[in-house]
This record gives C-alpha cells, structure tokens and sequence, in this order.
C-alpha cells in the first residue's frame, strides 16, 4: 500500500493511504479530542470535535473521516479550532439535561472528561432542559435521553457489530432521538438480543445497566475493539 | 495593606459548597489573616454591604429572593465567583426546569408527599415564591470567575482563593474545572 507524506502541527507523519488523519496522528502522538469516535466502529464524522486546518483548504475538516493526502499541512489545535471545539461542547452541555453531580456516569464520561481537557468552566449559551424519557423497559439496561449527546456510537455498534439493528435515530433536529426498532419500549423489542455492546459503546450517563446508581456506570471500551480485531484481523489480542 | 472585603452567599443550593468551604481546615486561619469575611450564611450579618472586594456565590438562582439578592450583590461587588456547580450550570437545583413551571414540583413536595397537613407554602414577605425557571448565576449578571464540582473539593476553593487573595489572575484548569 503506498505511503503518505504530510505534516501534522508541524511534525513530519508517514502515513498509508487509507489512514484517516485521526489515525495517522494518534499513531505520531498527536492527540486530537473525538467523541462520536470509537475504536472498531466506522466514524461519521457527528460530533465535529475533530476538526483540523489544512492549509489552503478553506473549511474545517473532521479528522476521523479524512483520509491522509501527500503533502498536506494540517493544524489540530490553533486557537480557532479550540474555541470551535469549546463552542461545539458548550452546545452539547446546553442541549439537554446533563446534571454531572448525580449522573451514573459521574467520574468516567467522555463528555465531562473533554469539559475537563478543553478548559470548559462555563456554558455559555441558555440551557435548553427539554423533557426527555428515561426507558427502564428493558429488563438489563436503562436508555436516559437528558443525557445523550446523539453521537450514534450506539446504534452503529448495534448495527455493524452486533449486527441486530436494533438501535436508530429518530426525529430531525433538537426532535432527534435514539430508538430502539420502531420507537416501541426497549423491553418490547424483539430484535434486542440483550448484548450490552451498546451499553459498553456509550461515552455518557445514557445507557446504562439497571441498578447502577451515580458514578457507578463504568466500562470496558476495549471490549469492541477486541471484537473487531479478532473479527476482521483474526487475531484474538487484549 | 487593607484585608480583602470577602462575602460568601448561599443561594439555591444544599449548602455543601459551604461545608466544602469549612473543609480548608486551619488553612481558614491564615485566610482569615488576609480577609475581612463581611457577609456570609456563617456570619452574622443582615444586610449584604457596600464595597465588597470578593464574592463566592453558592447556588443557583431559583426564588426571587435570590434573583434580587444577586442584582445587589452585583452591584456592591468587585468581584463575583460562581461556587459550585448549582452557580455554574443550575445543577440539582435546575433539575425542575424541564417541568417549565413550580406548580407540579410545589404540589409533588408539599402536598402528593405530605405526612401531615399537606399545604403549599404560601407567605408573602417570609417564604420567597420560586421562578419559574432556574438560572445559572451567569445567566443573571455577569461572573468573573468559575469554580465548578459538587461540591469543589475544599483544594480547588484554596487554589482559587490563594490566586485571588494574592491578587493574582487566577487559573484553574485540568481537573480544577471538573464538574459533578
């Protein structure tokens, strides 16, 4: 497979061709934040943390679905691309109900972990607290809608993975909601084969097993992307 | 050099940043060295005073009762941090906003929940009513500085106020700024 050359913050990155520049990064050191990403699922580019510059490219392009290109420059984290990120944050925290303090997920969420590493103090814009349903249907797992960010790492683990297609996105706009088949009672589905990869997969206080109660809710990510090696590489490694 | 005129308020809030507060332990002494603690829920003061240098606001701004308190407090002060996460982002205190309006959490407190004669708390001048919407301390007047977690562990309220009582630009960051 032929080699890439380009420059990341300035750092000179050999990279195959169909790395994304997320990849190629990660393998160079250079962290980029994410969070609609995750190790063993295909990225869709949601949550637009990933954002880099590339010189003379106009737009912002997201780093986990941009494939390397020779010779490029690409910048991860100018003082433009952190006040996007902050925004892009701000909006998520403002969205819907994200009460850290009694959150299952408190101490081990992706999203209070980036308020953390991007500096964010504050929200900045109103807080929007729509009334949202928690589904305690389900007799193993628990789906609390105040504290999903809409990432979908869920519903293409359920999908691509687990392969039951279970998990959808309903709604358009701030009317957008995960579902399970088509929106009836998680309990009630009858193509849930009560997995949990989507519990595993989620970054917030949003699916959850039952009986877990603040900061409890931790996880295994590993979990998925083991599977997914051993699925496509053949090679059963930890 | 004159002490730095400190103020602690508690608005909508479980007092725990408070206790948080009171968990600097003898670090309390040498603050008390550089401060004059004018106004706070463990002083006994009534009116919140003119010309105060520092301001830690507990809570968030739930009743009109601390909406007018917070305008006061804005205008006699120099500086004002939002203490905790109530301040910061509403927190457990905002937990009804979703509801859009007090009448279903009032009658789910005081009356659905009642042991004994279930009334809705109903006294002008005493028992401040509540607004409909909870706010951020931001969302009402403007904050110079944040200190978020619930409550912020008794370390981070000391790195803020050494930087400040120093006269220093404060910075918090990494896990400083950790809510929840």
């Amino acid at each position: 497979m032929a080699a890439k050359t380009l420059t990341i913050d300035g750092q000179m990155v050999g990279a195959a061709e169909d790395q994304t520049i997320l990849e190629a990064a990660r393998d160079a050191g250079i962290h980029i934040p994410t969070l609609c990403h995750l190790e063993g699922v295909q990225d869709v580019g949601a949550c637009r943390l990933c954002l880099v510059e590339v010189t003379g490219i106009n737009k912002l392009l997201p780093a986990c679905v941009t494939k390397v290109t020779e010779g490029w420059e690409v910048r991860t984290s100018s003082e433009r691309l952190q006040r996007y990120r902050r925004m892009v944050l701000e909006l998520l925290f403002a969205e819907r109900n994200h009460v850290c303090a009694v959150c299952v997920a408190n101490g081990h969420c992706e999203l209070q972990n980036l308020a953390v590493s991007l500096g964010m103090d504050h929200v900045r814009f109103d807080y929007q607290h729509p009334r949202l349903d928690v589904d305690l249907s389900h007799r193993l797992f628990g789906m609390d809608h105040n504290r999903c960010v809409l990432c979908t790492r869920c519903v293409r683990t359920c999908w691509y993975i687990e392969g039951a297609g279970t998990l959808n996105v309903a709604g358009r706009g701030e009317k957008s909601k995960i579902i399970t088949d088509l929106n009836a009672p998680w309990g009630d589905s009858t193509t849930c084969t009560s997995c949990g990869k989507c519990v595993m997969a989620c970054p917030t206080g949003a699916l959850f097993y039952r009986g877990v109660t603040v900061a409890e809710m931790e996880r295994d990510r590993g979990h998925l992307e083991y599977i997914v090696t051993a699925r496509e590489k053949k090679q059963w490694i930890v | 050099m004159d002490r730095l005129r400190l103020a602690t308020v508690w608005l909508g809030g479980c007092s725990g940043c408070h206790m948080s507060f009171l968990d600097l332990d003898e670090w309390l002494l040498e603050l008390a060295a550089r401060v004059e603690l004018v106004y706070s829920p463990i002083v006994d003061h009534k009116v919140y005073p003119d010309n105060v240098d520092l301001c830690l606001i507990e809570g968030a701004v739930a009743n009109h009762d601390n909406l007018e308190l917070v305008h006061r407090i804005r205008e006699r002060t120099r500086v004002l941090v939002s203490f905790g996460d109530c301040a910061v982002s509403g927190n457990v205190t905002a937990m009804r906003n979703p509801l859009r309006k007090t009448e279903p959490v009032l009658k789910r407190a005081y009356l659905e929940l009642a042991d004994v004669s279930p009334r809705i708390p109903a006294e002008p001048g005493i028992v401040p009513t509540l607004l409909d919407r909870v706010a951020a301390v931001h969302e009402i007047v403007p904050v110079e500085y944040y200190l978020p977690g619930c409550p912020p562990p008794a370390e981070r309220i000391r790195t803020l106020l050494s930087q400040l009582v120093e006269g220093r630009e404060p910075r918090l960051n990494g896990g400083l700024i950790k809510p929840g």
